[in-house]
């Protein structure tokens, strides 16, 4: 899944989408998600960067990965921009 | 910096505030205009008159239903005590006066303005929006002009409710039923007069659109903001600058097709389905064209400019993402200045 790329994006997890004007806060982990979903990384990949980073089972990270991306795309953070 | 005098109307600071404020505000932090600002009031109570840091002298104007000789008369007395050089008018029910008298006013008086021209001002009527939105290619909700409380019976069989129902300058109620939208029709009626009108209730985000054309169709500046926090009247009490570019191709259809000449505010609601309907063009500034100076685009500069005559290169950017928070604010009044406004209609 693509996160916009009109995006911003602060150090603090605060997320500001420019063509809505909505606003949200992440945390640590969602901020790093998010950083690598900037970067073009896959969905597997990111999965395997979070499980080698911090002592959680596959599983847990599966289902909390469906779950934030599901909740990034209810919040219309995802998607191509379209500039014109 | 050159030494202008504008008069300024809406300088009711209020919960529906007008946007005479916000205005001075932007010319007060012109780049190129030294101002006296002259506030043309209504009420004694208006909270710009006594703001004297940014009003230097206010004179009381008669009411827009009391007709335009009144005016006339008052403008030529306020001219024997002042020098004005641009009057920029921010009710939309005294437009309809300024723009009949624009001729005169610049004539007889020496007065500039800046203003649509009439059959420009009323084809964005609230009553005409629907023929609007087909002619200009803009999706606006269904509507129907009332002139009769009893047409509201006939309502179900052309809408489904929830419903807004609107006055024609002011005013909107959204209705869940029948009974609810006779007693919206009375309140509103009873305040703004008829006709009403019954709008398709659009569910999405209200986004709105301040903006700025020269006249020959070219759009000299534009801001989209989405309301963050809206009061009970529907005012937006804070709100945020956005990057939306399908609202401004919108807006610059809209100034190209219709040859708009002054400052408008378009009111529009986004759907889910990231469809855009047209609820309204306010044909003036809004209350928070303060945001556009805060994003980079001085509008009432640019119309006072343009008034004067001068050509101005259209604004090509704007800061996304600055917010615009209101509060209110009380300010101890000396009883001798509230005598004055009211006995002399001067302060």
């Amino acid at each position: 899944m693509e996160i916009k790329k009109n995006i911003a994006l602060s150090d603090t997890g605060f997320v500001f989408d420019p063509s809505t004007g909505n606003s949200f806060s992440t945390n640590p982990i969602g901020l790093e998600i998010i950083q690598y979903m900037r970067q073009g990384l896959s969905d597997g990949k990111i999965q395997e960067l979070i499980l080698n980073r911090y002592e959680v089972d596959k599983n847990t990270v599966e289902k909390d990965m469906e779950d934030f991306m599901t909740m990034l795309s209810k919040l219309k953070l995802t998607g191509s921009y379209e500039k014109d | 910096m050159k030494k202008i005098s504008v008069a300024v109307t809406g300088l009711n600071a209020i919960d529906s505030p007008g946007p005479g404020i916000s205005v001075i505000r932007a010319l007060r932090e012109s780049k190129v205009f030294d101002v006296r600002i002259i506030g043309l009031s209504y009420e004694t109570l208006e909270p710009g008159i006594y703001m004297h840091d940014l009003v230097d002298k206010t004179y009381q104007v008669p009411l827009p239903s009391t007709g335009m000789e009144l005016l006339m008369q008052r403008l030529a007395y306020i001219c024997s005590q002042e020098k004005m050089d641009v009057i920029i008018p921010n009710f939309d029910a005294e437009l309809f006066n300024y723009i009949k008298l624009s001729d005169r006013i610049k004539k007889e008086l020496g007065i500039s303005t800046f203003l649509p021209d009439l059959d420009a001002f009323e084809a964005r009527h609230k009553v005409n929006l629907s023929e609007y939105g087909k002619k200009h290619g803009i999706r606006v909700p269904k509507s129907k002009t009332i002139f009769n409380i009893a047409e509201l019976s006939t309502l179900k069989q052309e809408f489904e409710y929830p419903l807004a129902i609107k006055g024609k300058f002011y005013d909107a109620t959204i209705v869940y039923s029948y009974e609810q939208a006779v007693a919206a029709f009375n309140k509103i009626a009873s305040k703004w007069g008829l006709p009403i009108i019954a709008q398709e209730f659009v569910r999405g985000e209200e986004v709105n659109v301040t903006a700025i054309g020269d006249g020959k169709g070219a759009l000299i500046g534009a801001v989209p903001m989405k309301k963050q926090y809206i009061t009970d009247k529907g005012k937006a009490w804070s709100g945020i600058s956005i990057d939306d570019n399908k609202l401004l191709d919108m807006t610059r259809r809209l100034m190209t097709s219709t040859k708009w000449r002054g400052g408008l505010e378009l009111e529009i609601v986004k759907t889910d389905a990231e469809e855009y309907y047209l609820l309204e063009i306010n044909p003036r500034f809004p209350a928070w064209i303060y945001l556009a100076v805060g994003c980079g685009q001085n509008h009432p500069e640019a119309l006072v400019r343009m008034a004067l005559g001068e050509t101005v290169k259209p604004f090509t950017t704007y800061e996304v993402g600055k917010l615009f928070v209101r509060y209110s604010y009380d300010m101890i009044v000396d009883l001798k200045e509230f005598e004055k406004i009211s006995t002399s209609g001067e302060l």
